[in-house]
């Protein structure tokens, strides 16, 4: 296995040299850290109730905000108009004439005003803001704007509308065409001998973090604007509030609060809503102003999970080889270009699914819509496109008379085999072993056996109830695609104090995902420190360096591992110079050195900066190489039970096995995958966004946007097999996202199976079961 | 004006009352009262309209969505939020040591729903936790570890375990 280079300095600023490496420690504390199930460190703060999150926070003199948006799916801002009966003079109020920098949010392009001006693109684009200390007066006064707007005369909601150019919201409403083509299709065309061709949706998905957004604004006594808040990328959030304010950034501090769940939904808004909480203290003259969404604005305004369609034609030999693939994957952006591009790429990449086939090609558009546009979340593309492959696998087995096991089983990527991107399987990876054990801890065989017989014992008899069992196989790169990390060139550092207390000192974010108590696992294993010794610093633009964006299950793999090379350099270069001793040092011995050390130097810290290994190799603009550093591998087993009458689909069992390299912390481990299929299980089952006649989300609220409760889940099975491929530490790879992809094509397999229909997109609501049976009694009855 | 009669109610152990100002508008919302006057902001906010339960407390051993409860409605009543639950409740270290809470914006809810549970039915089962919590959202940890916590912390306080070890 190949290791990347970790490139590292010692406490810039001193005259020291790199060491790289040192004995390995030895204390007993720090034995066998990597992999031991700590309790998390935020743990007990937020089971008590302590951790304070943005909407805890007050600040002397605080103004609250509030945001005036647009009604029409795009079209003109003519006026404003401020009703009378309020006195606007004690409201701070801020429009696009207020930008003292960009108006544009920092993200791929800077097409997204951070307030609209003059033409704007969606309904709920933000126009006007409006501050006061009174937030009664606040919800008056947002009532007595009025902005004329002149409407768009054909507005775009639909990938298929887009594409149709039935409205424009952007030339062409492409903004990315990507094509990833491998061997030569017409031949795999001419060889195949049993084909299948299907058309895939998936609906959008919202976040549904239980915080919504939010952000305090303010200038600090040195002049410095501070935007504290609720976000998983402190350093995206600096460059738009640089770019906006036409400060520099020793003048504006992003710093990160407890932030209550993210997901990916916290990746690009937070800029835009930083943006808006500083551009009202800075009109405010430094006032603090907190900016918190309720509910329905949040789910309104904020990015959703992209909306897909996919065509995919596939063959294959008799004997179940597959001959060719071609799929044509298309995303809804939405009507700014926000993340799309990246969402796209990811979905493209991973669209051949698990399996290897010679000739394929992929074609991916992400498509401009008159929808508020659509961003991260969790999988980031991968879900939809793998839902697509793993339902044409289904169609194919049937097309065959095949099972979709043994269809999975011969066409599954093996150590050696080049996956359709042009990435060379590497020898640690046993695909077969994961499935082997879904299906032993399912009971795969002999339920989908026994669930046949009982479907057509119920059929038989008249009874309503019907089961079905459904697989999936896949796989999920991690860490940034392609190029990503090399240009990310991500940093992090440890530092320790004269008592021999050590922090992790990097701008990932903490957002529940348990990154802070693995990094503080890294660190104290590789100083042979008990765990309590360690801490993560506090995210702050002004503290930390920007260690890459917390996103794309690249923590604990990327981050985790300069963190762990920073903590090697720093315990070299204790050795070195403060006598620490090179074996069997305890945590007493090495406070003794870092007060030596601290004794003759201002500060004790050693800097480390992500290089990938040399063969993560990625050509964009063909969309040829190797991608990803390392993949997880998994398949999911799902079981349903649907009753006729009420057309009610219930989840009756869920096993979810995944090969993620060395698992960290076990428990942490576990509980991202269990979080995330339970996800998955919504995205099935019952997360449908209702879009407004304006194109926004209508069922903004948590009364009619479902997501699982405890009544809809029972206990997932989660297992891990723990092969030593991952490029983190002690072989760890990104999980985090991987649990979002199998539930939904597993879920929608055992549906099919279960009413011997073939639905075809997601989420499968009763209604939709309703309409397939009967579309199903017709074809039956023709 | 006739004046509003006197309200008072007990919260985490201590009386506020309309008579020392402690409690304003009885049309308040119990939330607010927590987190805006009392400044006790373990109690959360996640939708205002009782579907999530980031605001659960208890209201006499009651769970209630403190975000749907007017003040003037608790005279006499004992409230208890995540402030006053004592801190070494099973429940808490139970918590802690299944990775029952991941970013924490549900814990405090999640936790006194489950407190009503165990001291209504002390040594519940699957489907008992199951039901007793469906009214508290969990976005992050798909329920597995809070189930596991709470079928911990009842098995030890149960009696066979208490002081046995
Ligand atoms: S905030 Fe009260 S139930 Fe959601
Ligand atoms: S721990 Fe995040 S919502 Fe429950």
């Amino acid at each position: 296995m190949p290791v990347p280079d970790v490139a590292g300095s010692v406490a810039p600023g001193t005259a020291a040299a790199a060491v790289a490496g040192g004995a390995s420690p030895s204390s007993r504390a720090a034995r066998g850290l990597l992999g031991a199930a700590v309790a998390r460190k935020d743990g007990p703060a937020k089971i008590l109730g302590e951790a304070r999150y943005v909407d805890d926070l007050v600040l002397p003199g605080m103004l609250h905000g509030a945001t005036v948006r647009t009604r029409a799916a795009g079209g003109i801002l003519e006026r404003i108009e401020f009703g009378s009966g309020i006195d606007w003079d004690s409201f701070v109020v801020v429009t696009a004439a207020d930008v003292p920098g960009i108006n544009a949010t920092q993200m791929i392009e800077q097409d997204q005003p951070v307030l609209a001006e003059h033409r704007f693109r969606h309904a709920g684009e933000p126009v006007l803001l409006l501050a006061h200390a009174d937030r009664g007066l606040l919800r008056e006064a947002v009532e007595a704007v009025t902005l004329h707007e002149r409407a768009d005369p054909s507005p775009v909601f639909s990938i298929d509308d887009a594409l149709a150019l039935r409205g424009e919201v952007v030339p062409g409403n492409v903004y990315r065409d990507y094509l990833m083509s491998r061997g030569d299709l017409a031949a795999g065309e001419a060889a195949a001998e049993v084909f299948f061709e299907g058309r895939f949706e998936t609906g959008a998905q919202e976040h549904v973090y239980i915080e919504p957004q939010g952000m305090i604004a303010y200038v600090d006594a040195a002049g410095v604007l501070v935007v504290e808040g609720s976000l998983q990328c402190p350093y995206y959030v600096l460059g738009t509030l640089t770019a906006v304010t036409g400060r520099d950034a020793g003048s504006v501090r992003v710093v990160h609060c407890t932030t209550g769940g993210g997901f990916g939904g916290k990746e690009d808004y937070p800029s835009q809503l930083a943006a808006h909480a500083a551009l009202l203290t800075l009109k405010a003259g430094g006032r603090p102003v907190k900016l918190v969404y309720d509910r329905a604005e949040d789910m309104l305004a904020t990015p959703k999970r992209h909306p897909s369609r996919t065509l995919v034609r596939i063959g294959a030999g008799r004997d179940g080889r597959l001959c060719f693939l071609d799929v044509d994957f298309v995303l809804d952006g939405g009507a700014y270009t926000t993340l799309s591009p990246v969402v796209l790429s990811r979905g493209v990449i991973h669209a051949p699914g698990a399996y290897a086939c010679a000739n394929a090609r992929v074609r991916g558009r992400a498509v401009a819509t008159s929808h508020p546009p659509n961003g991260a979340f969790r999988g980031f593309g991968a879900p939809q496109s793998i839902f697509a492959i793993e339902q044409a696998m289904d169609g194919l087995a049937e097309a065959l008379g095949m099972s979709p096991l043994e269809l999975r089983r011969m066409n599954m990527l093996r150590p050696g085999d080049r996956s359709v991107p042009g990435q060379t399987i590497d020898a640690t990876t046993d695909f077969d072993a994961v499935l082997d054990q879904a299906l032993h801890e399912s009971g795969y065989l002999e339920k989908r056996d026994a669930f046949a017989e009982f479907n057509a014992a119920n059929a038989a008899a008249g009874r309503p109830l019907r089961r079905g069992i459904g697989l999936a196989t896949f796989h999920h790169g991690a860490g940034f695609t392609g190029n990503g990390e090399v240009v990310l060139a991500s940093e992090a550092r440890v530092r320790a104090n004269v008592d021999g207390c050590v922090e992790v000192v990097a701008s990932s974010s903490e957002m529940g995902q348990g990154s802070t108590t693995t990094l503080c696992q890294i660190v104290a294993s590789a100083l042979g420190l008990p765990l309590e010794r360690v801490s993560q610093a506090p995210v702050d633009t002004h503290d930390v360096p920007d260690s890459g964006p917390t996103v794309a299950s690249r923590t604990c793999m990327v981050v985790g591992l300069i963190v762990e090379q920073a903590a090697r350099l720093l315990r070299a270069e204790l050795i070195q110079k403060a006598g620490l001793p090179a074996s069997g040092a305890d945590e007493h011995a090495f406070a003794a050195a870092c007060a030596r050390y601290l004794d003759g130097h201002p500060r004790l810290e050693a800097q480390a900066r992500y290089e990938p290994p040399a063969n993560v190799q990625w050509d964009e603009t063909v969309f040829e190489g190797s991608p990803y550093a390392s993949y997880a591998w998994a398949a999911y087993v799902a079981e349903v039970e649907i009753d006729l009458a009420t057309c009610e689909v219930a989840l009756s069992g869920f096993t979810a096995v995944q090969e993620v390299g060395k698992v960290v912390n076990p428990v942490i481990a576990a509980g991202q995958v269990e979080g995330g299929v339970v996800q998955g299980i919504g995205f099935a089952l019952f997360e449908k966004v209702a879009w407004g006649n304006t194109g926004t989300m209508a069922n903004n609220r948590l009364t009619n946007y479902i997501i699982p409760t405890t009544a809809d889940i029972p206990p997932v099975q989660v297992f891990f097999q723990e092969q030593p491929g991952g490029i983190g530490p002690a072989g760890a790879k990104g999980l985090g996202e991987l649990p979002m992809d199998g539930p939904g094509p597993a879920i929608l397999s055992a549906v099919n199976f279960a009413l011997g229909t073939r639905i075809s997109s997601l989420p499968v609501m009763p209604e939709d079961v309703m309409a397939a049976l009967s579309a199903h009694a017709l074809r039956v009855a023709a | 004006m006739i004046p509003a009669p006197d309200l008072a109610f007990t919260l985490n152990g201590r009386t506020v009352s309309t008579v020392d100002g402690s409690i304003g508008a009885p049309s308040m919302r119990l939330l607010d009262l927590l987190r805006l006057h009392a400044g006790q902001t373990g109690t959360k906010e996640g939708c205002g309209e009782g579907e999530c339960g980031a605001c659960a407390v208890l209201v006499d051993g009651e769970l209630v969505n403190s975000c749907l409860v007017p003040v003037g409605q608790l005279h006499g009543c004992t409230v208890t939020s995540i402030e006053g639950l004592p801190r070494v409740d099973p429940l808490v270290t139970a918590f802690a040591r299944a990775g029952a809470a991941q970013c924490g914006i549900c814990t405090p809810g999640m936790v006194l729903a489950a407190r009503a549970l165990l001291d209504r039915v002390p040594q519940p089962t699957l489907d008992d936790v199951r039901e007793a919590l469906a009214g508290n959202l969990c976005r992050c940890t798909g329920y597995a570890r809070i189930y596991t916590a709470v079928l911990d912390a009842a098995t030890d306080a149960g009696p066979g375990k208490a002081g046995g070890r």
